[in-house]
This record gives structure tokens, C-alpha cells and sequence, in this order.
């Protein structure tokens, strides 16, 4: 095994190690910075508009998981409506095959990400918990009006490392 | 005891190490300095590791541990604390008298190099004049502290990396030797201050061969990359340290850095010309040169760490039996003949010609290098 | 007089830094030299086969992103290759445009964390990992934007993809294809003519090309041996008979020509990418799929050319919703057939190098 070129490669890959060096490092300092996430992000939990839904169940035919169990039950109209709505966010694996489902679009999924809790019993909601408020803001996964309101996605290939 | 102060005291008086202006004595003077010393030695281990981890972090393009005090300043704290803290686990077969002295015979050989190294004109803490000789006999005894590490931890792994331990440390000592003692032939002395006195012209320069095989020699006797297969985290999974957790694995901690601290001190005091710098006569200005210089030689250190990866043990072996062992011999001849045959030719001369012998040998040896023990033939 | 020598067992376990995922190897060894290994995996078996005959052909979907974790848009391209093939459908030309987008997009990220990791293995302190990790980290925003997750995708549907692009993507993508080149060439100049790189992979691990065909072996290790195998150029499939690209093959099959190889693929990827964006044409998303979807009986087997090598789903149906039965061929698992052949008569640190260089992923491997 010759060494052929006599440490010149060494000597080339400790001058890319050099020149790395003196860039600026790509990290965020998290709680300091934060970054904008995805407009389309589904990772996190769900979020329900109680108003359009008509408790076809769809959502709960659709998990993969079955993680969404629902008992519906007809009301003096004769129409539907929803008894009980658990939602497991333990079991969740957040592939969004129930925000598809849904035929009125009252799925969808949030993008608060600091959700973390210290118990796995506290995961387990019910339909008060996950209900859509003011402040909760939906993503925009399979509902492109969300979209909009959102802002725009933080690309590392801009360059840019933060947004706040 | 009588004969102390009748025989003994005399003696060490005339050899010239006491300091004759303290009042209380030699003892007192020696104990001080000694606390100091230590005191300095562990406080530069911890900012030396915190040193490594912003710079090799700097070099990946990220920030390293800046949230424990301002700058991150007290992250070697936060880890001294976490490793005292936990607890001491002993193997059930293990051999236990082995397994509780090997930190320890690995980090007092580490520690005792800086009694010699001049800080100052002068100010050793032991001014010996056969200094590089001592710190050649001591360094070679923390190879013993690892053997011993690995030998009585009961297990394949650290067994496997003691055997690598023993073969790589032993091999590099003979090219280190040689390559000090083209220093000592052109200062004419073995005493340290007394190097780093002759040194009109910084030795890297007259020695460039030297200075890069002791530079090559000290990675290896210390373990960093990429020489640093002994504690290989992809393969053996860190080595003869495998089974210490705690205080005994925090003294290992501190043996590396502080072999790394040894061997920067080392080489700023014989090639780099030590203590000297402008204005070295006022009283500070020597210690400040001499940390700028260290801190220097181990961002080079660092550098190369970040860069390259591993080489394996025979490569290893092959490396510093027929590469370093004859380019340390050749540089001997020469700096012999040169250091008899014209001793009165000005230095600037013997500059240009060791740089452009020094570049002859290192491409003619790169040609001519192989290693062996590959399955199958080139 | 000869030396009485004893071999010893090394068990490299399941949690190593090295093994990619948890993967066991039993060695023994005498002195340093390897005299057998036996692999023990298993450790990260979830049943994806059986589970996937309790849910229908669109749910089986979440199943496939989680095979190779690393490499979830050709997992899901594959499975959904394999039933478009048993139920005939045809899938509309936007949505073919947009599957080999991130299909090649995706080969990059993985070729990145290959390469990345097989440095780290042999010792560069995390340094080229690091350099590799940031683009890969522009291709995982890409993905984000598109899709919403940044690992397990779900993108690809049967008959189509999921979502159309937004209107950023387009111009992130060219930004990311004009600044990639340089950045390999920075990966090159730091590895490629490293000496102490070609001395720890050149002659390590050399599997000849009759010894790769005949233990099935596919992918980058095939192509490393000197076979030129790609089925995308062999069986095409989707619409990659539209581009001009080359396959790079090497010579002598060791670990750095697999190294190479992949280097070369990265930058065929980035050409089949700027032609596609091109040729993009407007269109519709997803075909005229019913809901809950009932394919005639029969069977199918359709395979794409992942990162790691020839994935394949074999779907058995008997008409009902649910599959009949589901198997996967699965890459990794069969790359590491001639594990053993490589590393008998080699030192511990080659066989790391060598087991790094095979790139699998455990996910894969144990299914």
C-alpha cells in the first residue's frame, strides 16, 4: 500500500476542516430562537370543530391504530351526534389517515409542539380536550384555507436559523 | 533523623536546588510549590477539556456547551460533579487490589512531568539538570497503571485494548528518544532551562524532521487520534476504562488530558523556545507566552482530531517501526554531523538545509512505505 | 516449540455504537485475526407482515414508512408500485413526476447517512457525519414542506400522492440542487485522497462478482463488485425511461469502491432531479381510486430500486379489502448474506469498516 501522496491528502482535508471552522455554526438556541415549523405539519395532536361534525365515524374506521374510538347516538331530530370521543395520543402515530377521512373537514391537526406531559395516563383525552378554540391554531394538512393563515416555513437552504 | 541534616541536607544544598532566600526552609518552599502546581495541573485538565469541546465543536460547525455558566465556563465543573457523584461499580470476578491502583498508577507518572518544566527563567519546581531525561523515564510509567486496567476488569474488551496498549505506547518511546536527542545535541544541555535558554532560533526550525516525529510519537504515546484505537468507541467500546465508573473514571479522564497537557508543555518548551518571547525579562510576561504557546500547540492537536480518522494496530506498529524508527536515525546522523563538524557556522545555515532535507526524506520514505498484514495482496 | 494459543468469544451486542441499530455479532477471535462470526438479529421484529393482513391496501400505507426509517418515500413508492401492478391502475403523469422528485431526493438523504456513517465507524470523530447531516437537514425541511413530518412520510397513496407541491417548493429545490455539487465536491476533497482513508478501506472486504450475484446481493454492494444492475434502467418502472442518467460501477467490490459508488449515485440523483423538474408537467394528483379498495384475485410482485438495493412487495390477493398476505423483500437482510465470507481472516476494526459499508438499517432487517 503506497502512501503516494505523501500526506497531501491529509493536508487537503484538514484545510476543509479549517475553512468549516470558520463559518457560522447552524445551530438554533432553542428556547431563545424558535424556528417557523412546516404549514403542513401533522405531528402533533388533534384538534376537532365540533360545529361541522356529523358523527359518521369515519375518522375511527380510518386509524390504523384505533385510536379514536367514538359512540354515536341519534338525538330527538333523528340526526347524529357524537356521545363520547376518546382520543389516545400514546397510541397516535400521527400518519393522518383520519384527517383524510373525514368527509366535512372538521379534523385537523395542531402545531403547538410543546405538549409534553409528565404522566402517560394524561395522553388519554376526551372530546373537550382536543375541541377547537380561538387559540388554537389548526395546520394546514389536507386543508389548504389553514395554509395561508400560517406563517412561512423556516428553510435551512435560505440560510436562515431562526424566526422569532 | 540525625543523619538527615548531617548527610542528606548537605547534599541536596549543593546541588543547587534549594531556594536559599525562603525562611522556613527547603521542605516548606518544596510543599507550597507542590500544592500550586497541582492545583494548576487539574484546573488546566478542566479548562483544557472545556478548550476541546468549543473547538472540535467550532470545527462541526455547531456551538458546544454554552448554557452552564457564562460561556459555558462551568460545564467541566457540571462534569466533575456528575462523575463523583455515581456510583462505584466493581466487577464480581474482578481482581480488586489491580482494579482499585490502576487509576492510580496511571495518573501520578502524568502529574510528576511537571515537577521540570520551566514556567520562567528558573522557576521549575524541581530545576534538575538532567530534566528531559527524568520526564523520558517517568512518562513511560502509565502504560503500567493501563496494563493493570485492563488485566483486572475480567473482561475480553479491556483485555483486548491493554494488549494494543502495551505494543503501541512501548513502540513509540524509541523514535521519541531519538528525536529529543537532536534537541539535546544542539543545545548541549539536558537540563530544561537550559534548552530552552540556547534556543536563539526556535528549534522547529533547525529540526523540522524532529519536531514532527516527536509531534507524530507524543499522539501516539498520549492516544489521540488517530492513533487513538485504544479506546476506539466503534469497536471496542472505549477500551481498558470499559468497567470504571466514578471517581476511578474520572482519574482516567483526567490522565488523558493531562498526558495532553504534558506533551503540549513538552513541545513548546524544546522546539518552541518555552518561556521566550518580547519582553520575557519582566516578572509575568514568560508565564503568559508560555500558556499562549500551549494553548496553541493543542488546537493543533485538536485540529488533527477533528480531521482524521483511525488507523488500525499493525498499521500502527508499522508506521512507527519503519517509518518514524529510521527517519529518527537519519535525523540523528545529521544533526550529529552537523553539530561536530561545523560548530562554528551560523545556525541560519543549518536552517535552510535540515527544511530541505527534511522535505527529501519525507517524500522519499512515502514512496518506499508499505504496510503489511492486509488478506490480500495490492 | 509452538506456541499454545486459546480463541476467545466477543460478543459485539446489541447495543454498540458501531452496529446500525441493534444487531448482534459473535465473534472469535485468536489475537486479533477473526476466525468465525455468527450474526444473531431479531431484536426489532414487529409483526409488520401479519399486521398488515388486518388493514386494508390504503391503511397498509403507515406500515411501509417505518421498514427502513430511513428511506420512507422508495418504501412507500415500492408497495404502492406493487398494488397499482395487482389491481391495474394507472397513475396520472403529475404524480409520477412527483414520486421520482422525492424518490431521488430521498436516495440522496440516505447515500448521505451511508457514507456518513461508515466515516464514523472507521474514526473521524463525527466530523464528515456532521458536514453530511446538514444537507441532508435542507432535504428534511423539503419534505416537511411537502408533507408535514420529517421521517415517516405517507406521502405516496395508491394511484398517486397524497398533496400537491406548494408554490415554495419549486424554487427551495433548485436553490438546494445548484448548491449541492459543491458541498460533495468539499466531502471529496476532505475524503476521497485522505491517506489514512485509503489505507483502512482499500483491499477490505473485496467480494468478487461472481460471489455478489451469487449470494443475491443488490443495490450499491452489487454495483461496487463491477454488475451493471439497475432496475431502473433493466425493468423500468414509473417514468424513469424519460431521463438520461448513468449507473457508476466499480471494479474490484472493496469497501472504499462502495464508498465511491455511492458519492457517484449522489450525483446522478442530482441530475435525474433538474431533469424532472423540467419535464413537470400540470395535471392531477391521484386516479380514480374507489375508497375502500378490492383488487381481482391474483398476485403480484413489484420492486423498485431503493438506496440500500431492490425492494420488493409480493401481495397475495383473494379479493377481499384485506390483503391475503403481504412479504417483503427486504434489502439489508439480503446484503448481509456474505457478512461472513468478508470478515473470516480480518482484524475487528476491517470488520467494522466492512459491516459499515454495507449500509443496512435494522428496521428493515428484522421487519
Amino acid at each position: 500500500m503506497k502512501l503516494k501522496n505523501y500526506g497531501e491528502g491529509i493536508a487537503k482535508g484538514m484545510a476543509v476542516t479549517m475553512k468549516n471552522a470558520i463559518r457560522t455554526p447552524i445551530t438554533t438556541q432553542y428556547p431563545e430562537k424558535k424556528l417557523h415549523i412546516s404549514r403542513r405539519t401533522r405531528g402533533n395532536q388533534l384538534v376537532w370543530d365540533k360545529d361541522k361534525c356529523i358523527a359518521c365515524s369515519m375518522c375511527a374506521r380510518a386509524c390504523p391504530v384505533q385510536c379514536i374510538s367514538m359512540a354515536t347516538s341519534r338525538d330527538e331530530n333523528k340526526k347524529l351526534k357524537v356521545d363520547k370521543m376518546d382520543y389516545d395520543a400514546g397510541v397516535c402515530i400521527f400518519c393522518g389517515l383520519c384527517v383524510e377521512a373525514c368527509p366535512q373537514k372538521c379534523l385537523y391537526m395542531d402545531t403547538d409542539y410543546e405538549k409534553a406531559v409528565y404522566s402517560r395516563k394524561k395522553l388519554n383525552f376526551t372530546k373537550e380536550d382536543i375541541l377547537m378554540t380561538e387559540k388554537s391554531k389548526p395546520s394546514g394538512y389536507y386543508n389548504p384555507e389553514n395554509e395561508t393563515k400560517l406563517p412561512k416555513q423556516t428553510l435551512l437552504v435560505d440560510g436562515k436559523l431562526w424566526d422569532k | 533523623m540525625p543523619t538527615f541534616t548531617h548527610n542528606i541536607l548537605p547534599t541536596v544544598l549543593n546541588t543547587g536546588i534549594l531556594a536559599p532566600d525562603w525562611p522556613a526552609g527547603f521542605w516548606s518552599h518544596m510543599i507550597i510549590f507542590v500544592v500550586i502546581l497541582f492545583l494548576f495541573v487539574i484546573f488546566m485538565a478542566m479548562g483544557f477539556i472545556y478548550f476541546e469541546r468549543r473547538v472540535i465543536s467550532r470545527f462541526q460547525i455547531r456551538i458546544g456547551p454554552n448554557r452552564v455558566g457564562p460561556f459555558g465556563l462551568f460545564q467541566p465543573v457540571a462534569d466533575v460533579i456528575k462523575i463523583l457523584i455515581k456510583e462505584d461499580i466493581v466487577p464480581l470476578n474482578a481482581d480488586k487490589l489491580i482494579h482499585l491502583l490502576a487509576p492510580v498508577a496511571a495518573i501520578v507518572p502524568a502529574i510528576m512531568v511537571f515537577a521540570v518544566i520551566p514556567f520562567q527563567n528558573g522557576a521549575a519546581l524541581a530545576n534538575l539538570n538532567i530534566g528531559i531525561l527524568y520526564i523520558v523515564a517517568i512518562s513511560s510509567v502509565s502504560v503500567v497503571g493501563m496494563v493493570m486496567a485492563g488485566w483486572g476488569s475480567n473482561n475480553k474488551y479491556a483485555l483486548v485494548s491493554a494488549m494494543r496498549v502495551i505494543a503501541q505506547v512501548v513502540s513509540y518511546e524509541i523514535p521519541l528518544a531519538l528525536a529529543i536527542i537532536g534537541v539535546v545535541l544542539f543545545a548541549g544541555t539536558l537540563s530544561m532551562n537550559g534548552i530552552v535558554l540556547a534556543q536563539k532560533i526556535p528549534y522547529i526550525l533547525l529540526q523540522p524532521l524532529g519536531f514532527l516525529i516527536y509531534f507524530l510519537g507524543s499522539m501516539a504515546e498520549i492516544n489521540r487520534t488517530p492513533f487513538d484505537l485504544l479506546e476506539a468507541e466503534g469497536e471496542i467500546v472505549a477500551g481498558y476504562n470499559i468497567e470504571y465508573s466514578g471517581f476511578k473514571f474520572a482519574l482516567f479522564y483526567l490522565t488523558e488530558y493531562t498526558e495532553a497537557i504534558a506533551v503540549s508543555t513538552i513541545i513548546t518548551t524544546l522546539y518552541l523556545s518555552g518561556w521566550r518571547g518580547p519582553f520575557d525579562s519582566l516578572p509575568v510576561l514568560p508565564v503568559i507566552w508560555f500558556l499562549i504557546k500551549v494553548f496553541a500547540v493543542f488546537a493543533v492537536i485538536i485540529w488533527v482530531r477533528a480531521t482524521l480518522p483511525r488507523l488500525r494496530i499493525d498499521q500502527v506498529m508499522g508506521f512507527a517501526w519503519k517509518c518514524l524508527l529510521p527517519l529518527a536515525l537519519i535525523n540523528l546522523l545529521i544533526t550529529g554531523a552537523q553539530v561536530v563538524f561545523w560548530p562554528n557556522v551560523s545556525q541560519w545555515v543549518f536552517v535552510g538545509v535540515n527544511i530541505v532535507l527534511a522535505g527529501v526524506l519525507i517524500i522519499l520514505f512515502s514512496r518506499f512505505f508499505r504496510t503489511t498484514g492486509d488478506k490480500i495482496e495490492a | 516449540m509452538a506456541l499454545k494459543t486459546e480463541t476467545f468469544l466477543v460478543n459485539a451486542g446489541p447495543q454498540h455504537p458501531s452496529t446500525h441499530g441493534v444487531f448482534r455479532m459473535r465473534f472469535i477471535l485468536d489475537g486479533e485475526v477473526i476466525q468465525d462470526v455468527e450474526p444473531v438479529f431479531g431484536y426489532l421484529h414487529r409483526g409488520i407482515e401479519k399486521l398488515a393482513e388486518g388493514l386494508t391496501y390504503s391503511q397498509d400505507m403507515v406500515f411501509t414508512d417505518r421498514l427502513d426509517y430511513l428511506a420512507s418515500m422508495t418504501n412507500n413508492q415500492a408497495y404502492a408500485v406493487a398494488v397499482e401492478k395487482l389491481a391495474g391502475i394507472q397513475v396520472p403523469e403529475r404524480a409520477e413526476y412527483l414520486r421520482v422528485i422525492m424518490a431521488e431526493l430521498m436516495r440522496i438523504s440516505s447515500h448521505l447517512m451511508g457514507v456518513g456513517f461508515l466515516t464514523n465507524d472507521i474514526g473521524a470523530f463525527l466530523t464528515p457525519l456532521l458536514y453530511m447531516y446538514r444537507e441532508r437537514e435542507k432535504i428534511l425541511d423539503l419534505f416537511d414542506m411537502v408533507c408535514g413530518q420529517r421521517l415517516t412520510y405517507n406521502y405516496m397513496r395508491i394511484g398517486g400522492v397524497s398533496q400537491d407541491i406548494p408554490e415554495e417548493f419549486l424554487p427551495a429545490l433548485k436553490k438546494f440542487t445548484d448548491t449541492l455539487p459543491r458541498f460533495i465536491e468539499e466531502y471529496e476533497q476532505l475524503l476521497a485522497t485522505n491517506e489514512i482513508l485509503l489505507v483502512r478501506t482499500k483491499n477490505v472486504g473485496i467480494l468478487t462478482k461472481e460471489a455478489a450475484i451469487n449470494y443475491s446481493t443488490a443495490g450499491p454492494v452489487l454495483r461496487a463488485s463491477g454488475v451493471k444492475w439497475d432496475i431502473r434502467k433493466a425493468e423500468p418502472y414509473s417514468v424513469y425511461n424519460r431521463f438520461n442518467f448513468e449507473i457508476p460501477t466499480a471494479t474490484k467490490g472493496d469497501v472504499y469502491d462502495r464508498y465511491r459508488i455511492k458519492i457517484e449515485e449522489m450525483k446522478q440523483s442530482i441530475i435525474i432531479i433538474k431533469q424532472a423538474m423540467e419535464q413537470l408537467p400540470q395535471g392531477e394528483i391521484q386516479a380514480k381510486v374507489p375508497k375502500v379498495l378490492r383488487p381481482p384475485k391474483g398476485e403480484a410482485y413489484g420492486r423498485i430500486e431503493g438506496p440500500k438495493g431492490e425492494l420488493g412487495f409480493y401481495l397475495v390477493s383473494d379479493g377481499a379489502t384485506n390483503p391475503y398476505r403481504l412479504h417483503i423483500r427486504p434489502p439489508s437482510l439480503l446484503n448481509l448474506t456474505p457478512l461472513r465470507e468478508l470478515v473470516i481472516g480480518v482484524k475487528i476494526a476491517d470488520a467494522m469498516a466492512i459491516f459499515g459499508s454495507i449500509d443496512i438499517c435494522m428496521g428493515e432487517v428484522d421487519r
